[in-house]
């Protein structure tokens, strides 16, 4: 930005400064923001690390060296022979799915009651929602447990879906505050045309909320496949249907293996979510911000 | 509401008015459908997973139940346990207001100073926003896994770099005084998505206050407190909320954390005794009512300790909103 005033005596071709004074600038700008390039190694260095781990031998885990020699690159195939890491996979897959399409079922009409129609005690109901976003899970978790026991399903994983085909506080919330930016023109426009409200939500307010929509389905994924406590709580005792964050944090554990080879499933953990968000980069942070912007 | 607005037109003919009524009322009652079916699925939600226990929670608070005999009533007898004789609750309270006290500022104020690093930053502002939001994305089992590693005390690559320094590192998780400062550093690497609201928020400082606060003669840092920070000071608010809520909250960090050391350190079967690993010092409060609920299965005792948690959340959410009036500065909005 800084750079893009041309002289103009050269108005059509913008000349290269010589080789010296690029490097100069080069180094000039590093210096400037050294501490800013120092903050981000050390931010990158963990990845850097669990990565040199999870390529060693099992003498090299054991031992003081920091690179490994020679690479072992089929560790991450012993991770899979070690644990059925398939198995959870298919877990958190089928958490993920259905919990995320039943949050979004259930909270897009209740974010648009919330937001789109006038009724009272609107703000009211409002307040209750942020409310129960605040409060702790582990406040709730005693009696759910019981209800769950007695149902004979702990050990499954509904306990863990079936809530977000209920509404989920955290995307009523995201939904709403976004179906509030849409201008009443245009839903007044279709209310003109004759369209009911329910069609209304179904064509316009879904067509132009897309970007919202997509945060909540990403956070809703990114917020199960991480989730922990409750997966613990329901499905510890069953090793069927644990999910792979429990997976992962009795794997050391329960397979008495090595540094190298827990790193590597860390690894492969960690790289659904992170390519995700190379895929879905602008939706993730854009979602971010929505939720510091009108807090 | 409707009734007053039927009572104006009287000069109008009284079978037409009628009519009119009657098609009112009906569009009404349409409209109160239309919103408790778009509502249901948050009433029932909100009944079954959130009033229900709640109230629940408060009666088993005062019995005696293993989940295996029906709930016995002993009064304030666990509230009594609670606040006198546990041994464990005192570590456990202490630890949680540690965590809250000690990361939550020091989370806000490294994300509001790597904010100010990008935004400074001319080229590249996306690279860096990626580099510092990447490890707020790494599961937290994953992300604390890698960190029980990096900062393990006989091969870690950290004390290893320490000891090329001259230095010998501590035994972070594996000491009881280094256990929650290191569990800090694992919330510091993870600081990415407060960071990049806050990134949002002094980008959106408009550039003519710091130009004209210049030509007042303010300094840079003069110029931080005086325009940046009154302006980002909602975003502020924000983030201390969302931190002492996740510190009442802290769990998985906490548990992985103490599982891998413990096993590390032992090689133990026994599962009851590595909760809070090194002795007790990351023995939170949700650790305890995990233990006391789920391992020993002590339900009325868990729900006495929910309750508790519940009346200090509800508390810390009053104060911290209604204080905030005070030094939260809303730029152009009239609420």
């Amino acid at each position: 930005m800084s750079s893009t005033s041309v002289p103009l005596t050269m108005p059509f071709v913008k000349r290269k400064p010589p080789a010296s004074v690029r490097r100069r600038r080069f180094l000039i700008a590093v210096a400037n923001h050294s501490l800013l390039i120092a903050v981000s190694i050390a931010f990158l260095a963990p990845f850097f690390f669990i990565t040199l781990t999870a390529l060693m031998t099992d003498n090299q885990a054991l031992s003081a060296a920091l690179w490994p020699h020679p690479f072992r690159w089929s560790n991450f195939l012993d991770v899979f022979h070690k644990a059925p890491i398939w198995r959870w996979t298919l877990n958190t897959m089928m958490y993920a799915g259905l919990a995320t399409l039943g949050l979004l079922l259930s909270s897009i009409p209740v974010a648009y009651a919330l937001s789109r129609l006038r009724w009272r005690g609107r703000d009211a109901v409002f307040l209750v929602v942020l409310i129960a976003l605040m409060l702790p899970p582990q406040v709730s978790v005693v009696p759910l447990y019981v209800m769950w026991a007695k149902l004979h399903l702990v050990g499954t994983l509904w306990p863990l879906i079936v809530p977000n085909w209920l509404g989920d506080a955290f995307s009523i919330f995201l939904l709403r505050q976004f179906f509030l930016t849409i201008p009443e023109e245009y839903l007044d426009a279709a209310r003109v045309d004759g369209c009911g409200e329910l069609r209304i939500l179904g064509t316009v307010v879904l067509r132009l909320a897309k970007p919202a929509i997509a945060a909540v389905a990403l956070f809703s994924f990114l917020y199960t496949f991480n989730d922990f406590f409750l997966p613990l709580l329901y499905t510890g005792e069953n090793p069927h249907n644990w999910v792979l964050s429990i997976g992962l944090s009795e794997f050391r554990s329960l397979h008495q293996v090595q540094w190298n080879l827990t790193m590597a499933a860390t690894l492969l953990v960690m790289a659904p979510v992170i390519v995700l968000f190379f895929l879905a980069q602008r939706a993730f942070v854009e979602g971010v911000t929505l939720t510091g912007v009108k807090g | 509401m409707s009734s007053g607005l039927a009572a104006a037109p009287e000069v109008e003919l009284p079978g037409l008015t009628l009519e009119r009524r009657r098609a009112k009322r009906k569009a009404a009652w349409r409209r109160r459908r239309l919103v408790l079916l778009l509502m249901s699925p948050w009433i029932v939600g909100f009944s079954v997973f959130f009033g229900y226990p709640l109230v629940t929670s408060a009666y088993l608070s005062f019995t005696h139940y293993d989940l295996l005999s029906s709930p016995r009533w002993i009064g304030l007898s666990n509230y009594r346990y609670l606040l006198g004789t546990d041994q464990q609750i005192w570590p456990a309270v202490y630890n949680t207001l540690w965590m809250i006290v000690v990361a939550v500022p020091l989370q806000v104020a490294f994300a509001i100073g790597i904010a100010l690093m990008v935004a400074r930053a001319r080229r590249g502002v996306g690279i860096f926003r990626t580099i510092f939001y990447l490890p707020a994305l790494a599961p937290p089992v994953a992300a604390t896994l890698g960190f029980v590693y990096i900062l393990n005390p006989a091969n870690g690559p950290v004390n290893i770099l320490l000891k090329h320094l001259g230095i010998d590192g501590p035994l972070w998780f594996q000491s009881p005084g280094w256990a929650k400062p290191s569990l800090v550093l694992l919330g510091l690497w993870g600081v990415g998505n407060i960071m990049i609201i806050f990134l949002a928020a002094v980008l959106d400082v408009p550039e003519h206050l710091h130009e004209s606060a210049q030509l007042d003669g303010a300094g840079p840092l003069r110029r931080f407190r005086a325009v940046t920070l009154p302006s980002i000071s909602p975003v502020i608010l924000f983030a201390v909320v969302i931190g002492v809520i996740q510190g009442l909250q802290y769990f998985t960090q906490a548990y992985v954390a103490a599982n891998i050391a413990s096993g590390q350190a032992s090689q133990s079967a026994d599962i009851t005794s590595n909760l809070g690993y090194p002795e007790q010092s990351t023995l939170f409060y949700p650790v305890l009512l995990y233990q006391n609920g789920f391992r020993n299965f002590e339900m009325g005792y868990a729900s006495s300790m929910a309750m508790l948690l519940l009346v200090v959340a509800l508390a810390v959410t009053v104060v911290i909103l209604v204080n905030s009036r005070r030094w939260v500065h809303y730029r152009g909005t009239a609420s």
